[in-house]
């Protein structure tokens, strides 16, 4: 009798209607909302490499970070900058920032602005936001050989020669290294012009999806770091202790996977036993 | 690190140096001058539109050597022998070129003074720079012209490349045209093209044909449309209606006329419906929205996405699959695929995509160049193993071979 | 004849692009420019032939009661969006086309994209079975990773290794064959397009 009912349960595991799945998943979705727990974060060698190299910056050192992401990616991305300029900023460190993504411009002024308050920063002292241009590739070579050439003025429409911020600073081989964050195909600029033509370092914050497709770069050293999607987001948080959404974000994560995890791992037990009956 | 390092040094240099340093060549106060770098040598940089020009000398004596005290070069350009010289950049020490490049006539309306004019004469002159804010004297100035280039030697390794695909190409189409006859593997999801088409045609329910979210230039988009050239063509024979929802007015207008020809050739333009290539939006997820509604709506027996996509793979491919239709994938967007060999029936991975048409058409002269692949293919296996173990040993002769230069 | 000359007209700009990547010069620079202008230009009037078809299809939708609901809500946010952004200035933030752009427009489209989180679970759950040895190499690689993002103590550190194994080692194996494939693929094509043997996109067999 408790023979025949397991085997009806796996029959029915088996035949599971894909609604139960998209229930289990909004449920799980929902759980840390109503019940907020923490999940430790295990910190990755490429995510580390990105956070000491802001670290190990001194107070007025410079470097160049681009808000190349637009809304769409904004979950997964915006915790990066966050937690990048956070870090920079607690640390006074000088910092150029650049947008490669046409609809993006517009929310980066936005973060910039927010986090420049809270730490008290000056537009053109102590950072500098060169607003957007068109075609990554030609503003990313340009900006090797002259910040001015492609933005005489900066996004609020001052001549760059005019900041102090950028007294001393002509291109992109002034600056320590570059952060890119980005959703799209402008992390492969960065590594073939950034990288490639003027050799100065670069990391990148990618979405989830993308990372993959990225750490051939890491492993041949055309990119020196790499922080990807929520979890990269969560881990540099956990490293430079600016909490923003990344950690937050965690719980979720760990909760839908787990979900995804058991109905893998019933699938395959359902499969087994109804064709091991099969056989039979 | 220690580049880095002598970067910042720069900076520091740069902000609190280059004000006095301009005519300041200290004597014998403070620390002591390098010596000056010697032998200026003005030659025109390759492969460019002739604006730039390539300055090289030999190191200062206290550049590794002597003093020991050198940090870079600065580099002063000037229209004339005994003209004004201007700064132009600085080089790190150890390196006995500057590459001084500047293509834009005119910045901001205003002619651009680092302009450098094709097959005009420009003169060099380049100092050490030490610690301490301390200059050598000024090198003997050297001349050059930039010239415009004709051909990009840095690409030679791309051209030879070039050169024996197509030699491949073209003889495997010959032999083809002789009369050999060529195997090829077969594709379990070409295979499946007619059984699905005839699936549709039983069960009376349309066929839809999704193109992705490319452009009309994207190979993989090109692929598709002789895919969808072949598949209206049997569903003309069949009278089985094919969609084909696009999301970029160019693959639209290719579209259109694709499925009206092959209407035309398979004896039907009877029954061609221009308003079942329609195009949705332009945009991502709109797009989704529209065919999502065609799948539902229309309960379309068969599925095929063929072209290049993106995060939609999956939400297309799952509802699809929640319809009930066959799926046939191919996209050579390598992060997608695993979404379409979870959730499609069969799937075309990359260049399969591109060899469909070969496949559908079953032509000699195609299969020809399916041929041609294969023996490129096993040519750069040879050439990576080769270069994989001479690289291990420190041999880099062929990675120097096959290194493009930009 | 009238089918031959888009054929040579082919031919030829195929090889002159060809000819032009090597070529570095000013003139060969202005005429790639020039060749990119064209797609512009022919996509702006594609554009206004796919407004024209999307138009005519939704009207003629209208009329099927089965279709109308879907075509009329079309046809309205169509209108809508044409006639609050005919002027320039409309089109900055604080007017109602943009509004209408960050409250409708930007949540509907995350909500179509965080169908993915459903998608992927539902496909997982039916894709990852160990019916054959492959399948189970995939399902346990994909188990690896999944695993990741659960915290489970000492084990989590010995997966992290495994993770970037698997990312660094198969995984980039595995893409730059693909990746090889596909160029040989793209160049193959374009030779089949420039030679005339492919020619059904331009609607011949």
């Amino acid at each position: 009798m408790i023979k025949e009912n397991a085997v009806d349960f796996w029959d029915k595991v088996m035949n599971l209607d894909r609604r139960w799945v998209y229930l289990s998943i909004a449920i799980v979705v929902i759980i840390p909302t109503v019940i907020p727990f923490q999940v430790p974060v295990a910190t990755t060698p490429e995510v580390k490499k990105v956070f000491n190299f802001i670290n190990r910056m001194e107070a007025g050192d410079y470097f160049y970070l681009g808000i190349d992401y637009d809304p769409s990616a904004l979950a997964e991305l915006d915790p990066m900058a966050y937690a990048i300029l956070n870090h920079a900023f607690s640390k006074d460190l000088k910092v150029v920032v650049g947008c490669l993504s046409q609809f993006g411009v517009a929310m980066a002024e936005t973060r910039l602005a927010e986090l420049s308050e809270k730490y008290d920063k000056k537009s053109g002292i102590d950072y500098c936001f060169l607003g957007y241009r068109p075609y990554p590739a030609i503003v990313i070579l340009t900006m090797g050989v002259d910040f001015r050439v492609t933005f005489p003025l900066d996004y609020y429409g001052v001549p760059l020669d005019s900041l102090p911020v950028m007294q001393g600073i002509k291109n992109l081989m002034n600056v320590k290294g570059v952060v890119d964050i980005t959703a799209g195909n402008v992390a492969d600029f960065w590594i073939t012009y950034g990288n490639g033509r003027f050799g100065f370092p670069v990391a990148l914050g990618v979405t989830g999806v993308m990372s993959a497709d990225y750490y051939q770069y890491l492993q041949s050293g055309q990119i020196f770091g790499l922080i990807s999607g929520i979890k990269g987001a969560a881990e540099y948080e956990e490293l430079s202790g600016f909490e923003t959404t990344g950690l937050a974000s965690i719980p979720y994560q760990t909760l839908t996977h787990a979900i995804i995890l058991i109905f893998i791992v019933m699938s395959n037990i359902g499969y087994f036993v109804t064709r091991g009956r099969k056989k039979r | 690190m220690a580049r880095k390092l002598l970067m910042s040094l720069f900076v520091l240099l740069l902000i609190f140096g280059t004000a006095g340093a301009q005519e300041a060549v200290q004597d014998t106060i403070g620390p002591p001058s390098p010596a000056p770098p010697t032998n200026i040598v003005v030659v025109d940089r390759p492969n460019d539109t002739g604006h730039g020009v390539l300055v090289n000398w030999a190191l200062s004596a206290d550049d590794g050597g002597g003093k020991d005290n050198v940090l870079a070069y600065e580099v002063y350009r000037a229209d004339q022998a005994d003209g004004e010289y201007v700064f132009r950049g600085l080089s790190v020490k150890g390196t006995g070129q500057y590459e001084d490049k500047d293509d834009s006539p005119r910045i901001n309306d205003l002619p651009n003074p680092g302009f450098l004019i094709t097959e005009k004469t420009y003169y060099y002159k380049v100092r050490a720079m030490a610690s301490g804010g301390v200059y050598s004297e000024y090198s003997e100035a050297g001349s050059g012209q930039p010239m415009e280039n004709w051909f990009h030697v840095g690409k030679i390794p791309i051209l030879i490349g070039v050169i024996i695909f197509w030699v491949l190409v073209v003889y495997f189409i010959f032999m083809a045209r002789k009369g050999t006859d060529y195997y090829v593997r077969p594709l379990a999801g070409i295979n499946a093209v007619d059984e699905a088409i005839g699936r549709a045609t039983e069960m009376g329910r349309p066929i839809l044909f999704v193109l992705g979210t490319g452009t009309a230039g994207d190979i993989a988009t090109i692929a598709g449309f002789t895919i969808l050239a072949r598949v209206a063509k049997l569903t003309a024979e069949y009278q089985t209606r094919v969609l084909v929802p696009v999301n970029d007015p160019v693959m639209f207008a290719v579209a259109q006329e694709t499925v009206r020809t092959a209407y035309l050739e398979a004896g039907r333009p009877d029954i061609y419906n221009p308003d079942n290539i329609s195009y949705e939006t332009a945009m991502q997820f709109p797009y989704v929205a529209a065919v999502n509604g065609i799948m539902l709506r229309e309960k379309t027996a068969t599925n095929f996405y063929m072209g290049v996509f993106h995060a939609e793979s999956l939400i297309l491919a799952e509802t699809g699959n929640i319809a009930g239709s066959i799926q046939i994938s191919g996209t050579d967007q390598i992060s997608q695929l695993p979404f379409f060999i979870a959730a499609t029936d069969y799937t075309l991975i990359g260049e399969e995509l591109y060899a469909a048409s070969a496949y559908l058409s079953k032509e000699p002269v195609q299969v020809g160049t399916l041929k041609a692949q294969d023996w490129a293919k096993a040519i750069l296996m040879v050439i990576l193993f080769i270069g994989a173990v001479l690289i291990s040993m420190n041999v880099s002769f062929i990675k120097d071979m096959v290194t493009v230069n930009l | 004849m009238k089918k031959q000359i888009p054929i040579y007209f082919v031919l030829i700009s195929g090889i002159v692009m060809l000819i032009q990547y090597f070529v570095p010069s000013e003139e060969s620079e202005w005429l790639f420019t020039y060749a990119n202008d064209w797609v512009i230009v022919v996509g702006i009037f594609a554009l206004a032939l796919g407004i024209w078809s999307l138009l005519r299809t939704e009207f003629k939708k209208l009329k099927n009661p089965k279709e109308a609901f879907y075509a009329g809500t079309l046809l309205f946010g169509y209108f809508i969006m044409v006639f609050t952004g005919l002027k320039r200035e409309w089109l900055e933030a604080g007017h109602l086309h943009m509004d209408l752009f960050n409250n409708i427009l930007i949540p509907i489209q995350a909500t179509i994209f965080a169908l993915l989180a459903f998608y992927v679970a539902s496909a997982a759950y039916r894709a990852f079975r160990a019916r054959t040895a492959l399948a189970t190499i995939l399902l346990l690689t994909a188990f690896i990773i999944m695993l990741r993002l659960i915290p489970l103590g000492p084990i989590s550190e010995v997966n992290q290794t495994a993770v970037g194994w698997i990312l660094a080692v198969p995984n980039m194996a595995a893409k730059r064959a693909i990746t090889i494939g596909v160029g040989l693929g793209a160049i193959a094509t374009c030779i089949k397009i420039i030679l005339g043997i492919e020619r059904t996109y331009m609607g011949h067999d």
